[in-house]
């Protein structure tokens, strides 16, 4: 094998120029497919953190209907106690759940005593939200999350400015219970919530137990529980040990909760997917670089040394050598394109890291994205890039190796 | 030795059937130094080819060292040229790549698949033998065209093949070193008794043949000895 090596190196390195062009190619081609998947790959794993850190959590668990009607934020779609209690107990034995968080969500008419407004908003637990969605004290530009205390909310940013309320401006509250009776609430602005892109973004917040008492709740009664698990990469899993609420039914023989993996509720999903197509679209064009770069070579190659190939054959080389020795040219052209172009990803990609790539998205603006090289990447473009190459060099190679030693030897 | 038997050769030129070598017999024996002479088309080369291998006739067979090679598929007949014969061309077909030294080495390597001691003492005594040993390191293109036959005979002497074709080895080379390389194949066939079959045109050749057959549109009209 070493020296089929040898003779491959030697004839790739006898037409150099030709062999530094391919590779180049190839290499282009990996630079490419590597430096966009780092820079997708952080603005998803980015973007994701965002989501499901400050905002959505991994898991959301509804009552069953409730996620169809969420743009009323309906109050009787609420679990209750009963219904509370089964959810927790699924939750408590599964290994991957990390911690969960309760809310009530409800709309209502917010006012600054001078002018009034609609508002969308989460009551929390502060405590367990804190634990939950661990960023989310990151979007409150003045004021932590824990220091929420009954009497106090957070206000979405656009409504701090279209209204003019800053922290430490007293408001009232004004919602509508489930029976339709309206009531009202003071409570000080202790904080302004930055908006994040997707369904609740530009939520405001106050206390579960403020919000108890406004909605007239008696007990335990919430519109959602909200989990974070372990490990984001165990969703599906995590999801699966959630199976056994599926299975309970309410009184009209029909599922009682339904439970949603982030990725279907938030629309960001689709982009992640958008990405994701982006991705394999790219590896396809760098897989047809690959593909026909080294078959040209190869065939070329073939046409140039028929002689030669006639007179190592004539010798008595077998033909699995003949083919060994087109694979291994090919193995090599491949391997070198996808070092070179790893090399050189990864010096573009630590320089990008270095600089930081400042972006909007949404109604957010000055996100910094720190890309990195993922070594699974790295792996799967190399192998693609080498299976690729040998794939490319197998009809070459069989032709070299089909030819007639007598008719080979006759050509110039 | 070698021996055929009704061997024939037909090409397909469009719809006609071109009979290149028609119902040969012959036979050929160990340590032999034959020309095959006659004119251009008169199938020399393609008998040579079927001799060693190379080509499989139309019909008959042609039984080398007791092996019906005619029975062979592309695999084995691949075996059996690297193991029991050699060739020299005419335009010396060395490896561009390879040096001397490699060259010689290469069907040690990749047919016989030899020990690296083995290898080196077999093509250390070729290079002596055929007077390179000092030319070892260069390539193909830093070297003459007779050190390239020189080399090119050491090549198909290394694996030490019973018998060794010859397509007109010194069509290429000038007179005088046509003369050195005949002189060194005479040489090589006192000393190991290989067996020498020539394709050639080469009066030289022919004058140092011990036997001629002479070959005319595909038939054989003259096989005699040569008294020296």
């Amino acid at each position: 094998m070493k020296n089929i090596v040898k003779m491959a190196f030697r004839n790739l390195k006898r037409s150099s120029r030709r062999t530094l062009l391919t590779a180049a190619l190839i290499t282009i081609g990996v630079i490419f497919v590597l430096v966009y998947s780092a820079l997708s790959s952080s603005f998803k794993a980015y973007m994701v953190g965002e989501i499901t850190d400050s905002m959505m959590g991994h898991i959301q668990i509804h009552k069953k209907g409730y996620i169809a009607s969420v743009d009323n934020l309906p109050l009787d779609k609420n679990l209750n106690k009963k219904q509370i209690d089964k959810v927790l107990e699924v939750l408590d034995a599964s290994p991957y759940v990390e911690s969960y968080t309760f809310r009530i969500k409800l709309g209502g008419l917010f006012s600054n005593y001078v002018s009034s407004t609609n508002i969308r908003l989460n009551a929390i637990d502060p405590e367990r939200e804190s634990k939950t969605l661990p960023l989310f004290a990151k979007r409150i530009q003045e004021g932590e999350p824990h220091l929420l205390q009954e009497g106090e909310m957070l206000i979405p940013e656009l409504l701090a400015k279209g209204m003019g309320v800053k922290k430490g401006d007293t408001s009232v509250l004004v919602v509508n219970n489930k029976e339709g009776s309206v009531n009202g609430l003071n409570l000080k602005v202790v904080g302004i919530v930055e908006p994040i892109s997707g369904p609740g973004g530009r939520d405001g917040y106050f206390h579960i137990e403020d919000a108890k008492r406004i909605l007239r709740i008696e007990g335990a009664e919430v519109s959602e529980i909200v989990v974070r698990i372990k490990e984001v990469s165990q969703l599906q899993e995590a999801m699966k040990s959630m199976q056994p609420l599926a299975a309970i039914k309410n009184q009209k023989g029909k599922p009682a909760f339904e439970i949603h993996a982030w990725t279907k509720l938030s629309p960001f999903y689709n982009i992640v997917k958008m990405l994701d197509l982006m991705d394999l679209s790219i590896k396809i064009i760098l897989i047809s670089i690959v593909l026909i770069s080294i078959l040209n070579v190869m065939i070329m190659s073939v046409y140039e040394r028929i002689k030669e190939i006639g007179t190592i054959a004539a010798m008595g080389t077998p033909p699995s050598t003949i083919i060994k020795l087109f694979l291994a040219e090919g193995f090599m052209l491949g391997l070198f394109g996808a070092i070179t172009g790893t090399v050189i990803s990864f010096i573009i990609v630590k320089v990008i890291d270095m600089i930081g790539i400042s972006f909007s998205f949404g109604r957010q603006s000055d996100l910094m994205l720190h890309p990195s090289l993922q070594g699974s990447d790295v792996i799967v473009v190399g192998i693609i890039v080498i299976i690729i190459a040998l794939i490319a060099s197998i009809s070459p190679a069989f032709k070299a190796a089909k030819l007639n030693p007598v008719d080979a030897l006759r050509q110039n | 030795m070698i021996e055929t038997k009704h061997v024939s050769k037909v090409y397909k030129m469009g719809e006609l059937d071109l009979e290149v070598i028609k119902d040969l017999n012959l036979s050929i024996g160990l340590g032999e130094f034959i020309a095959i002479v006659g004119p251009s088309g008169s199938g020399k080369s393609t008998l040579l080819n079927m001799l060693g291998g190379l080509d499989i006739p139309t019909s008959g067979e042609v039984i080398v060292d007791g092996i019906n090679i005619t029975d062979l598929d592309t695999t084995a007949l691949a075996h059996f040229r690297g193991e029991k014969v050699g060739f020299i061309f005419q335009s010396f077909n060395l490896i561009p790549v390879l040096s001397v030294y490699e060259n010689i080495e290469y069907p040690l390597i990749m047919i016989q698949h030899l020990p690296p001691k083995e290898r080196k003492k077999r093509i250390l005594i070729m290079l002596k033998e055929v007077d390179m040993l000092d030319q070892k390191d260069k390539y193909p293109d830093q070297i003459s065209g007779g050190q390239k036959q020189r080399v090119a005979i050491a090549r198909a002497l290394v694996t030490n093949p019973k018998i060794v074709f010859a397509d007109e080895p010194t069509a290429n080379l000038d007179s005088k070193t046509a003369h050195r390389i005949i002189e060194l194949m005479h040489k090589i066939k006192q000393d190991y008794n290989t067996t020498f079959v020539f394709a050639t045109h080469d009066e030289k050749i022919v004058s140092s043949a011990e036997r001629l057959i002479t070959l005319v549109d595909g038939e054989i009209t003259e096989d005699r000895e040569v008294l020296l």
